[in-house]
């Protein structure tokens, strides 16, 4: 196989593994794998940022909260159509993602880790405020009947699946063909040494602001197609919790590889529900598990496989 | 999930024919076969239990009424059973923390429909975990039975699937409560309220219940979520107030009462609170002298009043809660009593439920829904200790009375009680034309 082949034909079997797994699938497992596709193209946006450009955001939940509010309001106050509604939302995540990402790339550091997370305090906090349109905490239902694209509901759990499986497989080819493109590779040029980066003539300010508004736009979408998919809409979604969440994706499945946030997303969730059904302290289970992985394999599970055995993998 | 869809992806090869075919070959054999999710859902037998998925908040921001409504919900669940089961079939409580999270809710009403096999779900308490988990309780046609308080059903904004028979919603407690504020206590209302959905239910609805009454609030004060400190709001209390109107939930409860207290000292106007701001609470613990003469909205009097009668006294000892409303086992474990009767009393309708729709299988789980839309007159007594209860089977929402006590030497003396009719209002939607 050539340098190409191998991770082309890797990530083609992945999907064609998922794809396979919507008809084999009891049930259960299917709608949780289809939350899993959700959420992990969530991780999969944080991922290019923290992952591949090294910048370490503690404020993506509001890249996903504006996807999920982008989509739902105009659905719930205009009665806008959900093919309207959806690049909508998208489109107003990657806007918000622009604007967040010219003020904070101001900072680097520790000090752009607490901006990101006041920006998206801060929009936790107006969805509260205006709690009147919002619903606030409480959220609001999106009406089934409204939750079809082209004609198909996405309340159905068959259509529902595809719909995540879509959703997944765009933003990973996009990833994919990001990543192994110049610019990707300048990006990593800049995770790696930015110092460097710049002295060989890339303009550093304006890859990182790519960075940021492609991540917030794909963070932006796994939120509206939440909303879209499950039919709710609520400001704990913008929460510091789901802030968190994809750092703790993406640190489990391997940070810099195309294949770890889905990874990481699956094992926490599952994880997570596995050990719900044994004890009252799961989430200590959970914390065990972050803690042994972090001892024994810190770049994550995909990326302990790229380090040990697989460097070709994106 | 019983249709087949031919989707884009899915082409002539359904995600049915597929399992059957599986199936048929052996392919579910070891590997998949030691996932729960994987084991082959048996359709319940007749002797078999019924299964009631119980969405309880163990962790995060309502542990403590999850842990009360756990024992509430376990002790009606034995009652049950010992009375014969329903059916000739005794209850099974399959409970699993939601976290008190909408994501985890949803997925773990999932988990009860899809892997479990529960019959129903139940118990749900904070609004966003119910808003969160309803569309999927409706997706995969699971009763959801939910024991809130929050105005989300009966606001028509959830579907057929969710109901509220056991304990009544914000707004027909606020509607209850003016008059007794308005007459008794004062006319000019500053009212103190939590900056989120269930603050801001209480504030709208209490203003126009006050204006109704000829009163008028005449400041909001909302507070954060996030605030741990309560003092610098408390200066925005005009002179003129009359009766200042709290209710605060989660953590900070106690630290905002005893700063109310320590702001006003010894003279306060009258002040009229929701007992959500000291659910599990003692109102004994310092700080809280202060609340001696002020009053309380109680879903269900705390303290075992002098006159109770045997079917209350009946409830708190099957729940194990003494006479000042603690555990009967540690007397500083103090319950949600204002709230968790709604589980005993929603098992109890659940019952009659499927008494009343001859409920086998999950395939009657639309029968059961229509069994407790029928409903209407719920008696007072060992089902319904908190009282004589009204179910509106279009709005899926009960109406019962309210509870107005006293601190009085420290504990909490009933002074009012209001009938399920004073909390009536306009039905705001018809579950009953939907479709399932």
């Amino acid at each position: 196989m050539t340098g190409a082949a191998k991770p082309v034909g890797l990530h083609a079997l992945v999907l064609a593994i998922l794809l396979a797994l919507h008809f084999v699938l009891p049930d259960y497992h299917h709608g949780v794998l289809a939350r899993v596709l959700t959420l992990a193209t969530f991780a999969l946006g944080y991922n290019l940022m923290f992952g591949y450009t090294g910048l370490l955001s503690l404020g993506h939940a509001l890249f996903f909260a504006a996807g999920l509010y982008g989509l739902g309001m105009p659905m719930q106050h205009l009665g806008w159509s959900a093919e309207v509604a959806l690049p909508f939302g998208i489109a107003f995540a990657a806007l918000l993602a622009t604007g967040v990402g010219a003020l904070a790339l101001r900072t680097q550091g520790v000090a752009f880790m607490i901006v990101t997370l006041m920006f998206a305090q801060a929009g936790f906090l107006t969805l509260l405020y205006f709690n009147e349109f919002t619903r606030g905490d409480e959220g609001f239902v999106i009406a089934q009947e409204a939750r079809s694209l082209f004609g198909i509901s996405l309340a159905d759990a068959d259509a529902r699946y595809i719909a995540a499986l879509i959703l997944f497989a765009v933003a990973m080819i996009a990833t994919l063909i990001l990543v192994r493109s110049p610019a990707g590779r300048v990006l990593v040029a800049i995770r790696e040494n930015e110092e460097r980066a710049r002295m060989l003539g890339y303009d550093v300010a304006r890859y990182k602001l790519l960075a940021i508004v492609a991540s917030g736009a794909m963070c932006g979408a796994a939120g509206a197609a939440y909303g879209l998919l499950f039919g709710y809409v609520g400001a704990t979604f913008a929460s510091v919790q789901y802030s968190i969440l994809p750092l703790l994706w993406v640190l489990l499945g391997g940070a810099g590889t195309v294949l770890g946030p889905l990874i990481g997303t699956a094992f926490m969730t599952y994880l997570i529900d596995l050990g719900s059904g044994l004890t009252d302290a799961y989430m200590l289970l959970a914390g065990a598990a972050l803690v042994l992985l972090t001892l024994f394999a810190p770049a994550g599970l995909l990326g302990e496989v790229r380090k040990r055995w697989a460097g070709w993998l994106p | 999930m019983t249709e087949v869809k031919k989707t884009a992806a899915g082409g002539a090869i359904s995600r049915r024919t597929a399992l059957k075919g599986l199936a048929a070959a052996g392919a579910t054999g070891a590997g998949l076969g030691a996932m729960p999710g994987f084991v082959p859902y048996i359709q319940a037998q007749s002797s078999a239990p019924i299964k009631v998925g119980f969405q309880v908040h163990r962790t995060g921001i309502g542990a403590a009424y999850g842990r009360w409504y756990d024992r509430t919900t376990l002790a009606a669940a034995d009652l049950i059973n010992e009375m014969g089961g329903i059916n000739g079939r005794p209850v099974e409580i399959v409970a699993e923390d939601d976290g008190t999270d909408p994501k985890r809710g949803a997925e773990v009403v999932e988990k009860f429909a899809s892997q479990l096999g529960c019959d129903v779900g139940f118990g749900t308490l904070f609004s966003h975990v119910v808003m969160g988990s309803a569309p999927r309780a409706g997706e995969l046609k699971l009763p959801y039975f939910v024991v809130s308080e929050g105005h989300h059903v009966a606001s028509g904004a959830l579907n057929r699937w969710t109901i509220q028979p056991g304990i009544c919603d914000v707004k027909s407690q606020v509607l209850a409560m003016a008059p007794f504020v308005s007459k008794n206590l004062g006319k000019k209302a500053t009212m103190i309220f939590p900056d989120y959905a269930f603050g801001h239910d209480h504030r709208d609805f209490f203003t126009a219940a006050m204006e109704a009454q000829g009163a008028e609030v005449i400041k909001h004060i909302a507070i954060p979520p996030t605030e741990t400190s309560y003092s610098k709001y408390f200066p925005q209390i005009p002179r003129e107030t009359e009766v200042l109107y709290h209710v605060m939930v989660g953590p900070g409860v106690l630290t905002f009462v005893k700063e109310l207290g320590e702001f006003f000292g010894p003279s306060h106007p009258p002040i009229f609170g929701f007992l959500d701001s000291l659910e599990a609470v003692d109102l004994n613990s310092p700080g809280l002298e202060f609340l001696d003469g002020t009053y309380f909205w109680e879903g269900m009097p705390r303290y075992l009043q002098s006159d109770a009668p045997d079917p209350v006294k009946f409830y708190r000892d099957r729940v194990g809660v003494d006479d000042n409303g603690a555990s009967a086992s540690d007397p500083k474990d103090v319950s949600t009593f204002a709230h968790m009767f709604g589980c005993w009393e929603t098992l109890f309708v659940m019952k009659k439920g499927m008494e009343a729709a001859g409920y086998q299988t999950t395939a009657d789980r639309q029968k059961l829904i229509e069994a407790v839309e029928a409903m209407e007159e719920m008696p007072f007594g060992d089902e319904h200790p908190q009282g004589r209860k009204v179910f509106n089977g279009k709005t899926h929402q009960v109406f019962g009375p309210q509870y107005i006590s006293k601190v009085e030497g420290g504990k909490l003396v009933v002074q009012a009680e209001t009938t399920a009719e004073d909390s009536f209002y306009p039905d705001e939607v018809d579950y009953t034309t939907q479709s399932f």
